[in-house]
This record gives C-alpha cells, structure tokens and sequence, in this order.
C-alpha cells in the first residue's frame, strides 16, 4: 500500500508539470476550448446556456486525454518503468497508481474549473451543479482510458495526437452518459439520476478494466 | 490494507533474506532471446551464488544487455528459465537491482525527491548516508537533470545502497564514471559480495573487482 | 494487496493457456509430456507435420492451402454474385413503400453483417496472438483491418444512398448507422496502430490488447449510441430494416450474404499471403544484411 500511495504521488507530482503541458496548460486548454465556441457559433446566450455543458464535457474530454500521452513513455524512455516492475506491485497495481495520480493532477482541476467557465456559457445554478458533479465522477473515467492511449503510446514510442485517434472511440459512452446527465437540469423533463449512476458505473468499470488493459500493452510493447 | 508483506524492510536486510541471505542463488537454464526475427543468443546457462560476481563480456550486439534484460524479468526469453533460489512467493522482482543504459531518474525532481520516491516505492533505509557514500551528498537539493552524466550514474548506485538487495544487474556500470567512482563501485561490489549478495555485470572494461565466473557472449 | 494474489490468477491463466496449446495437461490428468521446443511458439522452427487443423497454422502450409483454395473461392464468390445481383435486381419485388430503394439493401446488409464478423474474426485472431502466440494470428488481424474498414465504409455509402430518397438527407444520426461510424473509427486507429510500429511482433500484441478493449467497449458503445439515440429522437425515425422480410427478398438477401463472406474470405488469404510474403522478403534482406540468425 505505501508503494501504491508513493507512485499516486509521483504520477501527481510529475503529471501536475509534465512535459506535455501538465496541469496548468490542460486548464488553458480546457478554457482555450471554452472561449472559442461562442466565436463559432455566435455570442446567442440562450443558445449557449444549452450547449454549455457539452461544451464544458468535449474541453474537457480533450483536455484530459491531452495531457495523458508521456504518461508511460517517460517512464520508458528514462529507464524508471524497469524499475517500477521490479517491485512486489504488479504492473496493474502500478497502471492504476499512475492512472489516478494523473487524475488528481490533471482531471480534477478540470471539474473544479468548470463551475468558472459555466459562468461564461450562462449556465443556470442547477445546470452548472449537475455538469460539475458529472466532471468530478466522469473525468477519472476518461483519464483511465486515457491511461490505456497512454500505454499504447508508450509500447509504440511516440506521443502526439495519436492518443487522441486510439482512445476518442471508447469515450463515446462516457461523453453520452455524462453529457445527458449534465444537460438534464436545462431539459426539463430529461432524467438526471439514470444517467449520472450508468456514469458513475462506468468509471467504476474503466477503474477495473483500463489498468489491465494499460498493463498488457505495457508487457506486449517493451520486451 | 496493510499486510506483513508490506512491511519495509530494514536497512542492509536483503529484501527479507536477512542473515541467511548467502543462500541465494540465481541460475538460468536453455535462454534465448529473439529480437524481431533474429536470434541474439540460444541455449544460454548459467548459475551464480550468493558471494559471487560473474562479468558478461563480448562484443557490441552480443546480448549482454539483452541477457541481463531477460534475467531480470524485464523480457520474457525466448526459451529456457531464469530461477532464484529460495524461491519467494511474490515472484523474485523485488530481489533484484538492475542499472541499465538509462538511470531511471526524474529529470524535474530533485536528487533527494528521486531517491525519496524510491525508498517508499520500494521500502528502505535512509537517503543521507548513501549519497554520503557515492560522493554526492552536497547536491541533493539539485534537479537531477543538472548533473552530469557520472554524477547522474552516481545517484542510480544511490538507489541500490537505499533499498538493500541481494542481487545486482549492472549494465555497463562504469560508463561515465571517473577513476574516483570506479574504484567506488569497486568497494560497493566487494561489501555486496562480502554480504552474502551476487552480482551479474556486463562490462567491455576490467572491473576492480575479481569475477568468480565470466560469461562470455560470442553470438548466436 | 500482494503479488500473491495476482500471481494465483496469472497461474491458473498459465496453466489454462499452457492447456490451450496443447503443451500441459490438467494437473488432475498429469501426464509426464515431452514439452515441445518453446521457440516453435514464435514461429521460427516448423510445427512437426502431424493432420489437423493446427497445420494451418504453418504459414507455408497456409501459403500451399491457401493456393489451392484461392480458385474455387473466388469462383463460388463470383458465381454466387452474379447469381445474387440478378436476383436482387430481376427476381426481387420493389418494395411498395420505398420502391427500387430497397434494393441497396443486398449490398448495405452482406456489408453491414461482415463489417461486424470481420471485428469478431479480429478479436478471436488477437486471443491468438496473445494466448497461442501463433504465427498466423497476428496475420490474419493485420490483414483483416482494412478490410473491416472497407465493408464498414460501404456499409456507410450504401446506407447514406439509401438514406436520401427515405429521408432526404444525406446522413441521420440513426443509432445504427452512428455504431457504424464508431466501428469505422476503430478500425481506422488500428490501422493507424499497425502502421505505427516497424516491429511486426510487438505491433501485433500492441494492436490486439486494442482490439480486445474495443470487443469489450463496442457492446458499451452500442448500448450507450442506443440510449442517446432514444433520448434526442423521438421514435419516428424510419428503421432501415423493415418489420418483416418477404421471403422472395430474403433468399437474395442471403445468396448475397454468402457471395460477399466468400469474397471476403479470398480476399483475406490474398492479403495475408501478402503479408507472409512481405515478411519473408524481410527477413531475407536481414539475412543478407548479415543480421539474420
């Protein structure tokens, strides 16, 4: 367990001023995204406060996957992801770690952003509740899948945008739920409980799932 | 969570061997190793005990950093088994030290913060009297990334004094080392063998300390 | 929170898999076995010639197999086809709501029903190639991609043809035609993936750990597409299948079926024979580089 807790703390750590941006340039992005929506579809507030929180879920969605690409190939490339397996933590123990490091310094940042940014898209007090609670239990989510982009990328050698071409497709399902469970509150007679819970199961599964994955690609890419 | 096999160990108990720990033993039998399409090495064996250094030598593209790549479980072989005796339930990862080409640190962090994370991640002593030893206790506070590429080298040897275990891989130690540090790592090696520790070492250059075994790679 | 635990697992999974491949029995069936050489796993020594379907699994075999083969598929393949196209263009009554419409149905279907077998064919070859290590696994994932991807693109053309006399428009966000488009994308990315990569051993258990998560993730995407679907259009949107399938369109429907599985099954040993042979050509250029063992 310490060893667990010691890699969540470097992956934060590290991930919080990565070499791809980290957590401030993920935050400039996800408000970058923000600002240019209304130039795109015009300054019409009422037609902003209705897309705003799939406004808010593709920045973010972007902005976390983004950040994610030197997530193992930095370990890789310095030597220190042999290290890391030689321990008594398995590679999906370390997956995980690394995954959740990463969140809390690049993914919740942006759910704790986002309640700022609803102001600029006119949201509603209910809808800018809703989208935030959706980030917070939606984001870890999309890192975990971004942490299986991330192994790819690592077992390929590269970084890029590349991540975003592998990973956008298996988002799909996260970006639906929490997208309908943020925009309920604007959409009267819309559901919010049925959604939010299939998000919160999905992340639960992404929790379970992306590690193992993360960690086969690991072992498929390095030897 | 926590469960005795979480328990740090002490500093200078191998990894749970304790005083016993000159039982071990680590012994390859039939390796290979194939990379893309070509065969590096084959029908490759070997046993080293504890108290025992043995140096991997021959030329470039031979294996050797392939081989200790594979003895360290780091690449499955081809063919053929790599064993540590006795054997340990949790598989035998966290007996083992490896230095490879790359030191495995984090450029941002600082000297300390590298080490630091190493000594939870893996459980160990302290940080203070092991850079004291490799000659570098006065940039602890520095980002590694500003050292040079010995002093970088250093700091991986660091590591190993931090989080004590009985078996060393070391690739191409003394690259960058001058002639201070290489007679350094001569000692190192000597208190590790004294210890009841072995040590695998792939190396073009004599090492000062005497090989109980030679391994030589001449290709497939 | 060990290694234990996750070793117990990884056991039974070495066990189950050493079982898989024939090189262990059951423990309860022990049996002192002569273990095959382990490096016949990656292909580099022939399998002991022995008659079962493992022998496929020999790219010289299959390139031999595959020879003799090729012929008579493509010209069942073909036969079917003509036989089909006339049907569904002469025999076929139009349908009395979308008239000669429905007739893109022979192509769009056989397309839409091999874009989703290819994947499937995809995700058994990855268990391969990550399970059984075989030599042919990974050959026939990396050959299948493209073609996935290109029945699912006709799937795509022909369903937006069809679209526009139904629907006026070019593209609906149908949930069928969105899951398509879905499949497209992840095809695409494994493209993408094996392009990637120069070593053809790491690329193909890279691409299969994908392929597996998106076996596991396309059910999710499906249910998700379905859900959002149901949610942002009301129920009115015209389904691309009709209720009920007249019979004399329905065994057109399959000699096409069966013409494109067969045309897609020649062109994949064609694409696969490539690939054996590119690989041959490459190690030979290693050989000659004196790089070869």
């Amino acid at each position: 367990m310490t060893a667990f807790l010691a890699l969540v703390g470097l992956s934060a750590r590290l991930s919080f001023g990565g070499r791809s941006g980290g957590a401030l340039v993920g935050l400039v992005f996800f408000l970058a995204v923000v600002v240019v929506v209304p130039f795109a579809v015009g300054p019409d507030m009422n037609l902003l406060s209705r897309i705003g929180p799939a406004v808010l879920w593709i920045g973010a969605l972007l902005a976390s996957l983004l950040v994610l690409d030197r997530l193992f190939g930095d370990d890789r490339s310095d030597g220190a992801l042999d290290l890391l397996r030689l321990s008594d933590l398995p590679l999906e123990l370390v997956a995980l770690a690394k995954g959740l490091g990463a969140w809390l310094a690049t993914g919740l940042p942006l759910a704790v952003a986002a309640p700022f940014l609803g102001l600029l898209l006119g949201l509603s007090p209910n809808t800018v509740l809703s989208t935030t609670a959706t980030l917070v239990v939606g984001t870890p989510a999309l890192t975990m899948i971004g942490t299986i982009g991330a192994a790819l990328m690592a077992a390929l050698g590269r970084g890029g945008v590349m991540i975003a071409v592998l990973v956008l497709p298996f988002t799909i399902p996260v970006l639906i739920f929490g997208v309908s469970a943020a925009a309920a509150p604007a959409m009267a007679p819309a559901p919010f409980l049925a959604p939010f819970l299939i998000l919160i199961a999905l992340t639960l599964a992404s929790l379970v799932i992306a590690p193992i994955a993360a960690a086969a690609a690991l072992r498929a890419g390095l030897d | 969570m926590t469960t005795p096999d979480d328990r740090a160990p002490a500093a200078g108990d191998h990894a749970g061997y304790g005083p016993g720990r000159d039982h071990v033993r680590l012994t390859g039998t039939g390796l290979a190793a194939v990379r893309g399409l070509r065969t590096i090495f084959s029908d490759l064996s070997f046993a080293v005990a504890g108290g025992e250094l043995m140096t991997v030598t021959g030329p470039n593209g031979t294996g050797k950093s392939t081989f200790l790549r594979i003895v360290a479980g780091l690449m499955p072989a081809a063919a053929g088994e790599v064993a540590v005796a006795p054997a340990r339930e949790d598989g035998h990862a966290a007996l083992i030290h490896y230095i490879g080409h790359h030191d495995g640190h984090k450029a941002s962090l600082t000297v300390r913060q590298n080490l630091d994370f190493w000594r939870r991640f893996w459980g160990g002593g302290p940080i203070a009297p092991a850079l004291e030893r490799v000659g570098i206790a006065a940039l602890d506070n520095l980002p590694i990334d500003v050292l040079s590429a010995g002093q970088k080298r250093r700091a991986a040897l660091a590591r190993m004094l931090v989080a004590p275990r009985p078996i060393w891989l070391l690739d191409e130690p003394l690259t960058a080392l001058d002639a201070a540090a290489e007679a350094m790592l001569g000692d190192l090696l000597s208190e590790h063998l004294a210890g009841g520790g072995l040590a695998l070492v792939a190396t073009h250059r004599a090492l000062p300390v005497a090989a109980a075994r030679t391994l030589r790679m001449e290709g497939p | 929170m060990t290694k234990k635990a996750f070793n117990k697992i990884a056991d039974g999974l070495t066990e189950a898999i050493a079982i898989a491949r024939g090189e262990a029995k059951p423990a309860h069936l022990s049996v002192p076995s002569d273990n095959p050489p382990p490096l016949k796993r990656r292909g580099i020594v022939p399998t002991t010639p022995s008659m079962s379907l493992v022998d496929l699994a020999n790219p010289t075999r299959f390139l031999g197999f595959s020879q003799r083969l090729l012929p008579f598929t493509w010209a069942v393949a073909l036969g079917l086809l003509a036989v089909g196209l006339y049907m569904a263009f002469f025999t076929a009554p139009a349908d009395y709501q979308q008239g000669d419409t429905v007739r893109i149905m022979f192509i769009h279907v056989p397309s839409a029903w091999l874009s989703m077998g290819c994947y499937g064919l995809m995700a058994i070859a990855s268990l391969g190639t990550l399970v059984w290590r075989h030599p042919l696994a990974d050959v026939t994932a990396k050959s299948a991609a493209p073609l996935g991807a290109a029945f699912t693109f006709l799937t795509l053309v022909t369903g937006s043809l069809w679209g526009k006399p139904m629907w006026g428009t070019w593209w609906v966000w149908d949930a069928r035609l969105t899951s398509e488009l879905v499949l497209l994308l992840m095809y695409l990315g494994l493209i993408a993936l094996w392009q990637a990569m120069d070593d053809q051993g790491r690329a193909a258990r890279v691409a299969a750990v994908l392929t597996l998560v998106g076996t596991i993730n396309l059910p999710i995407i499906k249910f998700s597409v379905d859900w959002w679907n149901t949610l942002h259009q009301p129920a009115s949107v015209l389904r691309l299948d009709g209720p009920t399938i007249d019979i004399s369109m329905l065994i057109p429907l399959f000699v096409m079926a069966g013409a494109f599985t067969l045309m897609f099954a020649a062109l994949l040993m064609m694409s696969m024979r490539n690939e054996i042979l590119r690989r041959r050509v490459r190690t030979m250029e290693l050989t000659a580089a004196g790089l070869g063992a």
